[in-house]
């Protein structure tokens, strides 16, 4: 068949078929065992032309509900928030979005460049020495934190305050499993982690202690009173964090942390249905040869020319095979460069400006919300997002406000049976006052 | 390749007051933070961000892209990484505002394409796989491993089999199946290969016994080699109560000519950024979906997808599912560039991938055999692997020619793996680059191999013609700099 993607001809094949020495392509495949040998045509569908595609992909597309059509007051771990156009410009360019891992230092400067400012960059919001070239996304890099915890710890408990994101959790769960860890979760009290319950819990064979700031409520955590108890039982403090509260709030690495992780999808990453986003992983500078994934580092090449290569790869599967710190090995370089450049296009001012329009809008919008006799719950000091308790289901609510374009907030009685009918709200930079205005009268007239 | 000796860090490219971007006016009443942020919250050390101008930071990310090789930019026959052309209608495909911007907790009924596209993917790869079910919930290669491993564990804990600690792999295989093997619990046992390159039946024969749990296996294997006696393999490892658990690696030597499930493989992880053409990005991200033959279904992550009176939604009263692997649906925007792809390709164009594929890399290895060390002279499947062990009698080691190739404008093979053969190179042309460029490749390296002896320190000293030389791992790994610091 003809093809626009292959560009063997019969010719070419003629004469390549000579050089091997075979008639036909189909010898080549004689080492297949005659048994096992596909027959027929694959039940995959049917070839589409490029016009044929397009539209149908449209159509796919254009069943979804999306945030830029309508106006989203949905957070919980995944924001809608401004995108600098420069952004996709700098992806789209194919010497990035093409390449491999930079294994190649020479001809990949451009990659290994753009990674080591990147980790720079997280090392400066999160106040850690060291940040890797990232995850597959917050929520595993959580769980590799805790794996990793275990390891450095030699101890199997790992604790996490149920404020962590729920499918983070979930996931922790799953990987804690694999290496035989347990995993206690800790109450919350008024929207933050119960001190008391959580002071009871750690002990001495506590790894780690995972706190999320803010947290899935969108509160802030007491983290220095945490890390206190965290550290006189010689565990490991892990924190959570969304990089562009970093950019107001005071980072965990000021506060003691051993192990700052998150999702800088907040930065230049559309949500996309969930992935990929760009997890990152920053600790303290003892934990440097323990840290999973990919790390860019500066040397010299021979004439003393400043350059970039991937290091302290003895770390890493494709050399310590079974004696790997983990198992990862693509990550999210691609999403990290749309971070970088989003962070660069913010810069230090917009960055802050960014973050500290979110805290007031949110702020304001749960004002509204009060004013239109919405109940709110939860008084402490608060991020992006804040927790209101409806009267009816929060699905029926999501769809009367789907009708008028707007997508309301998270449904907590999935995850919180004690929270049902509460939902979740994020405010973000991208939310005007006449939108905020016009959900506070939605969500009051509901009431 | 730009010229230029050194380009500045972003960094050093900041003057305060300089921006790339700006927000609205904040519209609503302000609030005073420094008063409403409690003292311990409020931030004091600023983080130092850069401050560029909008052309400034479209100047730095071009320059910095064009220190970097792309498919786009030439050649990349690595091996085993599929190096094929990541089509741009995918990436047009990917960016409309229906798959771009939908979150992922929205309520079912609001991303009902969505659904559908997963759940035609999924039909599709159950399709190429022969297997019984898919989950895309895997966000690449190493983390579907990971993912299958822990399902033939919970498989075996459900039949009260707790003794099975043992993973077995191949000497040649991918560094990430032992460390998958080890993070899912499991500790890794190898196998070795044979004169042959294939797994050596007796040697397997000897490490199966009751603790095995699984046997990993890509196939065809690293060397680029078809696993012939994969039948009798599934039945040692069957008949021992073992699962088959198929790498996926190596997917686009075979599509439409034999399936992993029709082979006995009871576990399949795909890279949809190698076969399936998502771009690798720089190392990431990529996809990872497995798949599953009947009685591994209960374990499969949650949610799953499910298909009922025409409409999609996720189930997730699945008591006996390993849990979730990854938040979310697993890496959406890639799976939307593989379903794509494979629309635009059709089951006619998928086979046809793979012969050419194949045909590709044995007329490679045909035009390289004679200068070269072939270890293995079977006919070859997507991939094959040469050694420089007699250009290494002459002083001159694989990694200098992967280096001397650089001069030439082309991404090297990959080196130095699979770690069971001296000195090798490995190499995959895959099936979207012409027979032009194939020669022109083979042209290269068998000047090489002549330069080597010749005049083997033009060779030994090579790269000339990129922006940076050889540079120090050593000191790199040494005295880690792993940031910009300010001097």
């Amino acid at each position: 068949m003809k093809h626009r993607y292959l560009p063997t001809t019969d010719q070419d094949r003629k004469e390549m078929l000579e050089t091997i020495g075979v008639e036909s392509v189909q010898e080549l495949f004689a080492d297949i065992p005659e048994a096992i040998r596909f027959k027929g045509e694959l039940n995959v569908e049917k070839q589409l032309f490029e016009p044929e595609l397009i539209r149908y992909m449209s159509k796919l597309a254009s069943k979804n509900a999306n945030t830029q059509e309508n106006v989203s007051f949905l957070g919980a771990g995944v924001y809608d928030h401004a995108i600098p156009s420069v952004v996709d410009h700098v992806i789209r360019r194919s010497e990035f979005y093409t390449a491999y891992t930079p294994y190649q230092p020479e001809i990949s400067q451009g990659e290994l460049q753009a990674i080591f400012e990147f980790q720079t960059m997280i090392s400066e919001l999160t106040g850690m020495e060291v940040a890797n070239s990232s995850m597959y996304d917050g929520p595993t890099a959580l769980a590799e934190a805790g794996l990793l915890s275990a390891g450095q710890t030699k101890k199997k408990k790992i604790i996490v305050s149920k404020a962590v994101h729920p499918e983070a959790r979930a996931v922790i769960d799953t990987y804690a499993r694999g290496q035989h860890l347990s995993v206690t979760e800790v109450d919350s009290l008024n929207g933050v982690t119960d001190l008391d319950k959580l002071k009871s819990e750690i002990d001495e064979d506590t790894a780690c202690v995972m706190i999320q700031y803010p947290n899935f409520f969108g509160q802030l955590e007491p983290l220095p009173e945490i890390e206190k108890l965290v550290h006189e039982q010689k565990a490991m403090f892990v924190v959570s964090s969304n990089p562009l509260a970093l950019g107001r709030l005071t980072p965990p690495g000021e506060m003691g942390a051993d192990i700052v992780v998150g999702d800088c999808q907040p930065f230049g990453i559309p949500a996309q249905f969930g992935g990929p986003h760009c997890g990152y992983f920053a600790v303290t500078k003892k934990l440097m040869r323990k840290v999973p994934g990919r790390l860019i580092g500066q040397t010299t090449d021979d004439e003393g020319q400043r350059g970039f290569v991937l290091t302290l790869q003895a770390r890493e599967q494709h050399i310590r095979r079974d004696k790997a710190t983990s198992n990862i090995c693509s990550n999210q370089a691609l999403n990290a460069l749309a971070s970088s450049v989003a962070m660069s296009a913010l810069g230090k001012e917009g960055v802050r400006n960014m973050a500290e329009q979110n805290i007031k809008k949110a702020h304001y919008a749960k004002a509204q919300l009060e004013k239109a006799g919405v109940e709110t719950v939860f008084d402490g000091v608060y991020f992006n997002e804040f927790v209101v308790k409806l009267n009816g289901s929060v699905k029926e609510l999501n769809r009367r406000l789907m009708k008028k374009g707007i997508i309301g907030g998270y449904d907590l009685g999935r995850d919180y049976p004690e929270l049902a009918n509460h939902m979740l709200i994020a405010v973000t930079e991208n939310r005007t006052k006449d939108e905020i205005d016009a959900f506070a009268e939605e969500v009051g007239g509901a009431q | 390749m730009n010229t230029t000796k050194d380009q500045a860090l972003i960094f050093e490219l900041s003057e305060p007051g300089r921006i790339s971007y700006s927000l609205p006016e904040l519209d609503v009443p302000d609030v005073d933070l420094d008063e409403w942020l409690p003292e311990e919250f409020n931030r004091k050390n600023e983080p130092e961000l850069p401050e560029v101008s909008e052309l400034q930071l479209m100047r730095h990310y071009t320059a910095l892209s064009k220190r970097n090789h792309g498919v786009d930019s030439g050649f990349y026959p690595l091996g085993s990484c599929t190096m094929k052309y990541n089509p741009k209608i995918n990436e047009d495909v990917a960016r409309y505002p229906g798959f771009a911007f939908i979150h992922p907790l929205q309520e079912e009924e609001t991303v009902q394409g969505a659904l559908e596209m997963m759940y035609n993917l999924q039909q599709n790869l159950v399709a190429v796989t022969g297997m019984d079910e898919v989950t895309l919930q895997p966000a690449a290669g190493a983390h579907g491993e990971w993912t299958g491993l822990m399902m033939i564990r919970a498989y075996h804990e459900a039949n009260g089999d707790y003794n099975r600690t043992k993973v077995i792999v191949p000497d040649s295989a991918h560094g990430t199946n032992p460390a998958s093997a080890t993070v899912a619990g499991f500790e890794a046992v190898t196998v070795k290969s044979n004169e042959k390159g294939i797994v050596d039946l007796e040697d397997l024969k000897r490490v199966v016994d009751g603790d095995t749990a699984a046997l990993m296996l890509t196939n065809p294997n690293t060397l680029g080699l078809f696993e012939e006696q994969i039948i009798e393999m599934a039945e040692i490892i069957h008949n021992a109560g073992g699962k088959l658990y198929y790498d996926g690696a190596n997917m686009n030597a075979i599509m439409g000519a034999a399936r992993p499930g029709d082979m006995g493989f009871d576990v399949v992880h795909l890279n949809l950024h190698k076969t399936f053409t998502g771009p690798h990005g720089g190392g990431g991200p990529g996809s990872g979906p497995v798949g599953v033959k009947a009685d591994l279904i209960p374990y499969l992550p949650k949610p799953v997808l499910v298909k009922e009176d025409g409409a999609y939604r996720f189930e997730y009263d699945r008591p006996q599912s390993i849990g979730r692997v990854k938040p979310y649906y697993g890496n959406f925007g890639i799976n939307v560039r593989a379903y794509t792809y494979i629309r635009t390709m059709g089951p006619e164009g998928l086979k046809q991938v793979s012969e050419n594929a194949v045909l590709n890399a044995n007329y490679m290895m045909r035009r390289l055999q004679d200068a070269f060390v072939l270890p293995y002279k079977q006919h070859c499947k997507h991939e094959f692997v040469i050694s420089g062990k007699n250009q290494k009698k002459l002083g001159v080691r694989t990694l200098d020619m992967a280096k001397r190739l650089l001069d030439f404008g082309y991404h090297p093979p990959t080196i130095y793996f699979p770690i069971n053969v001296e000195e090798c190179m490995m190499i995959e042309p895959t099936e979207t680059e012409s027979k032009e460029t194939l020669d022109e490749f083979c042209d290269r390296l068998l000047q090489i191999a002549k330069e080597v002896e010749d005049n083997p320190e033009i060779v030994q000293e090579a790269p000339h013609t990129t922006v940076i030389g050889r540079l120090d791992e050593t000191t790199a790994a040494r005295k880690p700099i792993l940031r910009y610091q300010k001097a």
